[in-house]
C-alpha cells in the first residue's frame, strides 16, 4: 500500500538511451531537449524551446530505433529531427557523436544551409554570436564546393523603421514568422515565394508582384505607414540564427565580441523583465533580453530593447546646477550645490513664513531610492507629504495598496497569470500598459478566457480573444459592482472569475474612478478570485514597499498608526514622525501652484504627463530641488539641481508588479550617483544622518522595519459616483484613455526608429455615437474644459460603447493632460472636420 | 499475355460519357444503392477483402487506412480526394474526370458513408480548368439526383462535397501540404505526427485518397471484392491505369490488372517508333527510379518494380527509346523539383537549385568528372534528410540514370557537350520542321 503510494507520488518520467548514456526526463520531453540535459549538444537553427517544432532546417538529424509492440527494437529507415520527436521509453538514439549516419546527414545540411548563404561574416553584425557562423565551425566543411553563383537579393528590405531584412543571408527557419505567429499575433511577415525563392517579407507589392489594393481595417489604419508594426519585432532579431535581421539602430555599429555584456533589469514597466545591456568603452550600444522564465522568459519589448539611448542625449547633466544671480543655472561644485539647496530647504522648512516642503520622486525609481526619498521628506523635511505616484492617485488608492500590495510579497506571478483559466481586466490593457504581460496571456490563450473592462476591444486585446465587458470610462467601479450582484450583462464573468486560480488584475488608471478599487476589492472578495496590481511605471510596486506614499510607512503599515509610527523612528533612531497626513502627488501639486508650499524635492517626474494647472506648480514652488538625468522642464525651473543616475549607470532593486525583487547592479561604471545617495548627502549639508548612502546600506535597514498586518490601512471603501452622476454622463461624452506602449515618453527620446514603429494616433467613437453628434469629417477634435483641442484621425470602432471617445494619452499630436486638462472618464466635447 | 482490363475506362468511348444519364444507362449509382443497405462496417469489410490499394503512388492499403479513424466523437471528420495530379509522367485522374466524373462521385459517396464523413472536399489542381467545370457540373447532377445533400438515396446520409481548385502547386499533392493549402495556408508539408487520421484538417481526423482509389469503389461494392481480388498479383490486387507517355505509338491510358510487363503495355500501345529501341524508361513518375531494356518483363506491381530498385508509384510510365539523351531527360526532371520545391527545409530547397545548376553545366559540356561525385553526394544529403517526399523524389532519377548510364555524362564532360541530336528525340519534329531549322 505505502509503495503504490509513493509511486502515484513520483511524477512519471522516460527513460532512453542517448549516444549509450542514460537519460530520464518528464514525459513529452523532446529529443533535443534530453540530449542538452545530458550535455550532448545536437545542432539546431529553427529549433527554438519557446517556439512550436517546425522540423524545417533538418539539421538536428539523428538517428533512432525503437521498441516495437514486441519490446525489439526497430530502427526508423530515415534519420529523424530531433526537435521534433518526443523521447519515449526504450527509445535508443545516436547524435552526431555515435552515429556516422547522423554525422554525415548533419554535415550535408550544413553545406546545403552554406551554398546560398553569403559568408560575408566578416561585415556581418551577427559575425561572433551567430549559430551558423559557430556551428559551421564546428559542424561544417573548411572549403565550399560551391561553384556557381549564390542567390542574391536586394538588401536591405526594410521590415519596418526598426527592423532591416538581408534576405540573401537568411536560412529560412521561420524563426521569426513563427514568433510573430505564435508569440506577439503580429504575423505582418510570412514567407512569400517558394523553393529557392522563398523569401520572408512583409505585406510588399513588389515583392509579391502585387498591383491592388492596400491592407485595409485595422491594419491600415494603425500601423506606422510600414505593416511590420509589432511592439515586439526587436525579440526576431535576436532569434534569428544569422545575421538576416538587424536593427536601423545597431546595424552596423560594432561587433559583438567587443561589447561588455551586463545584466540588468528592465526599467520601462512593472515587469521587471531582464536584459542584458550591451557596451563599448562606457556607451550603450545595444540591449538584449535575458532569459528568465519565470519573469519574461526570453522576450522584452520593442521599448525595453531600443529606448536607451535617451540617457546619453546632449542634454544630460553631469554637474550639479544652481541658479545664479541673474537667473540662469550654472554649473556649480557638489559642495556649492548641497550648500544652496540645504540653505533653501532649511529656510522653506523652517523659516518664519514656511508652509513646507512637498518630494515627489516619480514612478520609475529604485526602492532604494524611494526609500531615500521618503526618509528624507520624514525626518529632514519632517512631512508626510510623499508621493511617488506622479499621475492621478488618491486615497483609495492608497488604502487598497496599504491593504493588499504593501508588504505581501511575492502574490499573482506570472506563471500565476498563465495559468489562471480566467483572467479579468480592470483599468488595464495589457499589450500597451503591460509589456510582457501581454504575452504571458498570448500564451495561454486557448485555455485561459480573458474579460476586460474597457469601451472597445483593442488590438492587443483582441489578439488575446478577450471578451469585452462593456463599460464607460469612470464608471468601471460600477460595471464591477454590476457583476457582483449578478446582474451584469455578461453573466459568466462571475462564474469565471469564481473558478479556482482565476484572477482580477487592476491597473493605475483605476486610481481615478471613485469606488473603483472599493468594488475591485468586492468582487474579489466575493468570487474568490486573486488580485493583482499591475501599474505601469518600473518603480511604483518598489514604492508602495519602501513607503515613499503619504499614508504609508515602509512595509505596508499605516502612517496614521502611532504604534506603526513609534516601530519605524525606532529602527531609525529618530524620536518620532510626522502626524499630519501626507497629500498625493495631485494635492501635493495643487498646493504648490497656489502657493501653497514653501519648496519641493522632485525626481524623475515628466510634465507633459500633467494637467497645465499642476505643471504650474512646478514653476510656482519658492524653492525648487530637482535631481535629474537630463535637463527637462522641471529642471528648467529649480533652484538646485543634482545630476543623477540612469539605472543603467546604478545599482539598485525594482520590484515588479508580482512583488519580486529584481535587483541590479550599474552596467556602465560613472560617476554618476544614485539618489539615495545625493539625498544622503544632502540630509548630512543639513545636519541629518539618513544613512542611505549605499543600496546594501538601505537594504539592512529595510530588512530591520517591522512588518505588522495589524498596523495595515483599513481596506478602500469609497463610494462610485451617484445615480445622477451617472445619468448625467450617460448623456454627455465621456473621454477614454490610456498611454500607447510606443508614444512620446521622454524615455524614448533620442530612438527615431523605435518612434516610427508607433501605431499611429487616432480618436476612436462607436458608429453610433458618430451619428448620433452628427459627426462629419475625416477628423475629430476633441476639446476639455480648458482652451485646447486635439485633432486626430476619426477610427470609427464598431463595437465602442456609445457616448465615449478613446485618444492616446501622450502620442504625436494627442497630449491629453497638457492640451485638454483632461482624464480618463472626464467629460470632453468633440465635432467633426475635414483636416 | 495479360489482356487489358478496362473498368474505370471502359464507357470513355462513349457519347457524352461525363454525363449523369450515361452514367445511370451503364448502371451508375447502383454500387451506391447497394452499399447504403449494408452496415458501413460490412462496406468497409468488402474494401478489406477485396485488397484494395491506395492509387496515388504509395499503395497503402485502403480499408486499413481508414482503419487509423479514432472512434466516431460526435464532431466533424473529413474525406478528402486528392486529385492534384501534378506528377511528371502521371496522367490519369484528369482523364478519368474528364470522361466519367460521377465515377469519382459515386465512390466518394461510397467511401463517406463507411468512414462516416459528412462533409467531403476534392482538391483539384488548379491548372486543369476543364476539369473544374466538368466536375461542378457533376456534382450539380449528382446534387439534383440526390445522389448528394441530404438523405441520400432514402438512407439518412447527409453528404456535401466542396469542389477546390488549387493554385498549380506540385507540392500540394503531398497529403499534409494538400490539408495546409485547403485550410488557406501556406502549401507546405506539416510534421508527422499528428497523422492526418487523427488530426488532418482543421484538426479534425481525415482520411485522403487518390481519384483512382475513391472510383474504384463502385466496382468492388458493385461487383464484390472476389471479382476485384481475381485480378492483380498476390499482394496488388485489381486494375490499374498504367499510363504510357513518351516514344510508344499510341501513348495513353491503359487500364490493366497488376502483374502486367512494360512489354506488354508497349505491345498495347502500338510499340515503339518505328526503328527504334527502348533505351529507359520511369515505372512511376518521375520520383521512381529509371529503369532500361533490361527490366521489359518486370511484372509491374509494387513488390516486383521494389525489387529491381524502383517503385511502382502512380504508374507514370514514361518511355524513351535510343534517340534520347539521359542527362537531357534527368536536368529536365530536376529543373521540375527546383520549381515546384516549396521551399521549407533545407535539403530540397537548397539541393534541387544546386542540382539543376551541376546537371546543366553537365548538359552542356562544361562538367568536370568530380561533378558526378557531386551530384551523389548531394542527393545523398537530400535523399531520407527532407521533411516530405519530394525532396527525395528529386534524387531518384539522378542517382539510378548515373548507375544505368555514367559512360553517358562522361561522354558529356569528355566530349564538351551532348552527343544526341534533340531533334530525333522531340516526338513533334517533322521533316519540314527540321528544313526550317537548318
Amino acid at each position: 500500500m505505502t509503495v503504490k503510494q509513493e509511486w502515484a507520488m513520483t511524477p512519471p518520467t522516460v527513460t532512453a538511451i542517448i549516444d549509450g548514456i542514460r537519460v530520464t526526463v518528464p514525459p513529452g520531453t523532446l529529443i533535443i531537449r534530453a540530449a542538452e540535459s545530458i550535455g550532448i549538444e545536437i545542432p539546431r537553427f529553427c529549433d527554438h524551446p519557446l517556439l512550436e517544432p517546425a522540423g524545417a532546417c533538418r539539421q538536428c538529424l539523428v538517428e533512432i530505433a525503437e521498441p516495437g509492440p514486441d519490446g525489439k527494437l526497430r530502427p526508423y529507415l530515415k534519420p529523424q529531427t530531433s526537435c521534433s520527436m518526443v523521447l519515449t521509453e526504450g527509445m535508443v538514439v545516436r547524435t552526431q557523436v555515435t552515429s556516422k549516419v547522423a554525422e554525415r546527414a548533419q554535415r550535408g545540411i550544413m553545406e546545403l544551409l552554406l551554398i546560398n548563404h553569403p559568408l560575408d561574416c566578416p561585415v556581418c553584425d551577427k559575425g561572433g554570436e551567430c549559430p551558423l557562423q559557430n556551428q559551421a565551425m564546428t559542424t561544417g566543411q573548411a572549403d565550399s564546393r560551391f561553384t556557381e553563383a549564390k542567390r542574391t537579393f536586394e538588401k536591405p528590405l526594410t521590415l519596418s523603421t526598426e527592423i532591416l531584412l538581408d534576405r540573401e543571408r537568411c536560412i529560412l527557419c521561420q524563426r521569426c514568422t513563427r514568433f510573430s505567429d505564435q508569440i506577439s499575433g503580429d504575423p505582418f511577415i510570412e514567407l512569400q515565394e517558394r523553393g529557392a525563392r522563398s523569401q520572408v517579407g512583409a505585406f510588399d507589392p513588389e515583392v509579391l508582384d502585387f498591383d491592388g489594393y492596400a491592407p485595409t481595417g485595422l491594419a491600415a489604419e494603425d500601423e506606422s505607414g510600414r505593416p511590420f508594426s509589432s511592439y515586439f519585432s526587436g525579440n526576431t532579431i535576436q532569434i534569428c540564427p544569422v545575421g538576416a535581421l538587424t536593427s536601423a539602430g545597431y546595424r552596423f555599429r560594432a561587433r559583438p565580441f567587443d561589447l561588455v555584456a551586463s545584466p540588468s533589469i528592465a526599467g520601462h514597466d512593472s515587469s521587471g523583465s531582464a536584459i542584458a545591456i550591451e557596451h563599448r568603452r562606457g556607451k550603450v550600444l545595444r540591449v538584449l533580453a535575458g532569459n528568465d522564465p519565470e519573469v519574461n522568459e526570453e522576450w522584452i519589448t520593442d521599448k525595453d530593447r531600443f529606448a536607451f539611448p535617451w540617457s546619453s542625449l546632449d542634454d544630460r547633466i553631469t554637474r550639479p546646477l544652481v541658479r545664479g544671480e541673474d537667473g540662469e543655472l550654472r554649473e556649480a561644485t557638489w559642495p556649492e550645490a548641497l550648500a544652496r539647496a540645504a540653505d533653501g530647504l532649511r529656510e522653506a522648512v523652517s523659516g518664519a513664513r514656511s508652509k513646507g516642503v512637498g518630494v515627489l520622486p516619480g514612478g520609475r525609481v529604485t526602492l532604494e531610492d524611494a526609500y531615500a526619498y521618503q526618509k528624507f521628506a520624514r525626518v529632514v523635511l519632517g512631512t508626510n507629504d510623499v508621493d511617488a505616484r506622479s499621475r492621478i492617485a488618491g486615497d483609495e488608492e492608497e488604502a487598497f495598496l496599504g491593504s493588499r500590495v504593501a508588504g505581501s510579497g511575492l502574490g499573482v506571478t506570472f506563471a500565476d497569470l498563465e495559468a489562471a483559466p480566467v483572467v479579468a481586466l480592470i483599468g488595464f490593457e495589457p499589450e500597451d500598459e503591460g509589456g510582457v504581460v501581454f504575452l504571458r496571456l498570448r500564451k495561454a490563450r486557448g485555455r485561459q478566457k480573458v474579460f476586460t473592462f474597457a469601451p472597445f476591444v483593442s488590438r492587443g486585446n483582441a489578439k488575446l480573444d478577450a471578451t469585452l465587458v462593456p463599460t464607460v470610462p469612470g464608471l468601471e467601479g460600477a460595471a464591477l459592482d454590476s457583476i457582483r450582484r449578478g446582474s451584469g450583462t455578461v453573466g459568466d464573468v462571475f462564474d469565471g472569475l469564481s473558478q479556482e486560480g482565476a484572477v482580477l488584475v487592476v491597473g493605475e488608471r483605476l486610481a481615478g474612478v471613485p469606488g473603483g478599487f472599493t468594488a475591485a476589492v468586492a468582487l474579489a472578495d466575493r468570487t474568490g478570485a486573486r488580485l493583482a496590481w499591475i501599474p505601469r511605471r518600473a518603480g511604483e510596486r518598489g514604492a508602495v514597499e519602501a513607503g515613499a506614499l503619504p499614508g504609508l510607512l515602509p512595509g505596508g503599515s499605516s502612517a496614521q498608526s502611532a504604534e506603526a509610527r513609534e516601530g519605524v523612528a525606532r529602527v531609525w533612531g529618530v524620536s518620532g514622525l510626522p502626524l499630519a497626513p501626507g497629500r498625493a502627488a495631485y494635492d501635493i501639486l495643487g498646493l504648490a501652484s497656489s502657493g501653497g508650499l514653501s519648496g519641493l524635492v522632485v525626481g524623475g517626474l515628466t510634465l507633459s504627463d500633467l494637467p497645465k494647472t499642476l505643471a504650474n506648480g512646478i514653476a510656482k514652488a519658492p524653492f525648487l530641488v530637482s535631481l535629474e538625468v537630463r535637463l527637462s522642464d522641471v529642471t528648467a525651473h529649480a533652484d538646485v539641481v543634482f545630476p543623477v543616475a540612469p539605472s543603467s549607470e546604478k545599482a539598485g532593486t525594482f520590484v515588479n508588479w508580482e512583488g519580486r525583487l529584481r535587483p541590479f547592479t550599474a552596467a556602465l561604471q560613472t560617476s554618476a550617483l544614485s539618489d539615495h545617495r545625493v539625498l544622503d548627502m544632502l540630509a548630512r549639508e543639513m545636519g541629518v544622518t539618513l544613512g542611505t548612502p549605499t543600496v546594501e546600506a538601505v537594504t539592512a535597514e529595510l530588512a530591520r522595519i517591522p512588518i505588522d498586518d495589524s498596523l495595515r490601512p483599513p481596506p478602500p471603501s469609497a463610494s462610485g459616483p451617484s445615480a445622477a452622476e451617472a445619468a448625467r454622463r450617460a448623456k454627455a461624452t465621456t473621454l477614454a484613455t490610456w498611454h500607447a506602449l510606443i508614444d512620446q515618453g521622454s524615455l524614448q527620446d533620442g530612438e527615431p526608429f523605435l518612434a516610427g514603429t508607433a501605431r499611429v494616433p487616432v480618436a476612436r467613437m462607436s458608429p453610433a455615437t458618430v451619428a448620433a453628434l452628427g459627426i462629419e469629417g475625416r477628423v475629430l477634435k476633441v476639446s476639455g474644459p480648458g482652451r485646447g483641442t486635439i485633432s486626430l484621425p476619426l477610427a470609427v470602432t464598431p463595437g465602442m460603447v456609445d457616448g465615449v471617445v478613446w485618444l492616446p494619452m501622450n502620442s504625436p499630436g494627442s497630449t491629453v493632460a497638457r492640451t485638454l486638462g483632461v482624464a480618463h472618464g472626464d467629460t470632453v466635447s468633440v465635432k467633426g472636420s475635414e483636416s | 499475355m495479360t489482356a487489358l482490363t478496362p473498368v474505370l475506362s471502359s464507357r470513355w468511348a462513349e457519347p457524352r460519357s461525363w454525363t449523369l444519364e450515361t452514367y445511370e444507362s451503364g448502371g451508375g449509382y447502383v454500387a451506391l444503392a447497394k452499399a447504403l443497405k449494408s452496415a458501413p462496417a460490412d462496406v468497409i469489410r468488402v474494401v478489406k477483402d477485396s485488397g484494395l490499394r491506395g492509387r496515388g503512388g504509395a499503395g497503402f492499403a485502403t480499408a486499413a487506412k481508414w482503419g487509423y479513424l479514432p472512434p466516431d466523437d460526435g464532431g466533424p471528420r473529413y474525406l478528402v480526394v486528392n486529385a492534384d495530379e501534378s506528377e511528371p509522367g502521371t496522367c490519369k485522374d484528369v482523364p478519368l474526370l474528364m470522361a466519367s466524373p460521377h465515377l469519382l462521385l459515386e465512390g466518394l459517396v461510397i467511401a463517406a458513408y463507411a468512414t462516416g464523413v459528412r462533409q467531403a472536399f476534392i482538391y483539384l489542381r488548379g491548372e486543369v480548368v476543364h476539369v473544374h467545370r466538368r466536375l461542378l457540373q457533376a456534382l450539380d447532377e449528382a446534387r439534383a439526383k440526390g445522389y448528394l445533400g441530404r438523405n441520400i438515396l432514402g438512407s439518412g446520409l447527409d453528404l456535401e462535397v466542396t469542389l477546390h481548385a488549387g493554385a498549380g502547386a506540385y507540392i500540394c499533392g503531398e497529403e499534409t501540404a494538400l490539408l495546409s493549402s485547403l485550410e488557406g495556408y501556406r502549401g507546405q508539408p506539416r510534421l508527422r505526427p499528428p497523422y492526418p487520421a487523427v488530426s488532418g484538417l482543421y484538426s479534425r481526423p481525415t482520411i485522403i485518397n487518390n481519384v483512382e482509389t475513391i472510383a474504384s469503389l463502385p466496382g468492388i461494392l458493385g461487383r464484390g471484392a472476389a471479382w476485384f481480388a481475381s485480378m492483380g498479383t498476390r499482394d496488388a490486387k485489381g486494375h490499374a491505369f498504367f499510363s504510357l507517355s513518351g516514344h510508344v505509338n499510341r501513348p495513353g491510358q491503359y487500364e490493366a490488372p497488376f502483374g502486367i510487363t512494360l512489354r506488354e503495355l508497349i505491345q498495347a500501345a502500338g510499340g515503339m517508333r518505328p526503328g527504334r529501341r527502348l533505351k529507359f524508361w520511369t515505372p512511376g513518375g518521375s520520383s521512381s527510379e529509371l529503369l532500361t531494356v533490361k527490366h521489359l518483363d518486370v511484372p509491374l506491381d509494387h513488390e516486383s518494380v521494389g525489387a529491381v530498385g524502383s517503385q511502382l508509384g502512380t504508374r507514370g510510365i514514361q518511355v524513351f527509346d535510343d534517340t534520347a539523351c539521359v542527362v537531357r531527360a534527368v536536368a529536365r526532371w530536376t529543373d521540375f523539383y527546383r520549381h515546384e520545391s516549396c521551399g521549407k527545409c533545407t535539403p530540397c530547397r537548397e539541393g534541387t537549385f544546386w542540382l539543376t545548376q551541376v546537371l546543366d553545366r553537365i548538359e552542356k559540356g562544361k562538367g568536370t568528372r568530380a561533378d558526378l561525385d557531386r551530384l551523389l553526394e548531394t542527393c545523398t544529403s537530400i535523399r531520407g534528410r527532407s521533411l516530405c517526399a519530394l525532396g527525395d523524389g528529386a534524387t531518384m532519377t539522378i542517382v539510378s540514370s548515373l548507375e544505368h548510364f555514367k559512360a553517358e555524362y562522361a561522354a558529356h564532360i569528355d566530349g564538351h557537350g551532348c552527343p544526341f541530336d534533340p531533334r530525333q528525340t522531340a516526338l513533334f519534329s517533322s521533316p519540314g520542321a527540321k528544313e526550317a531549322d537548318a
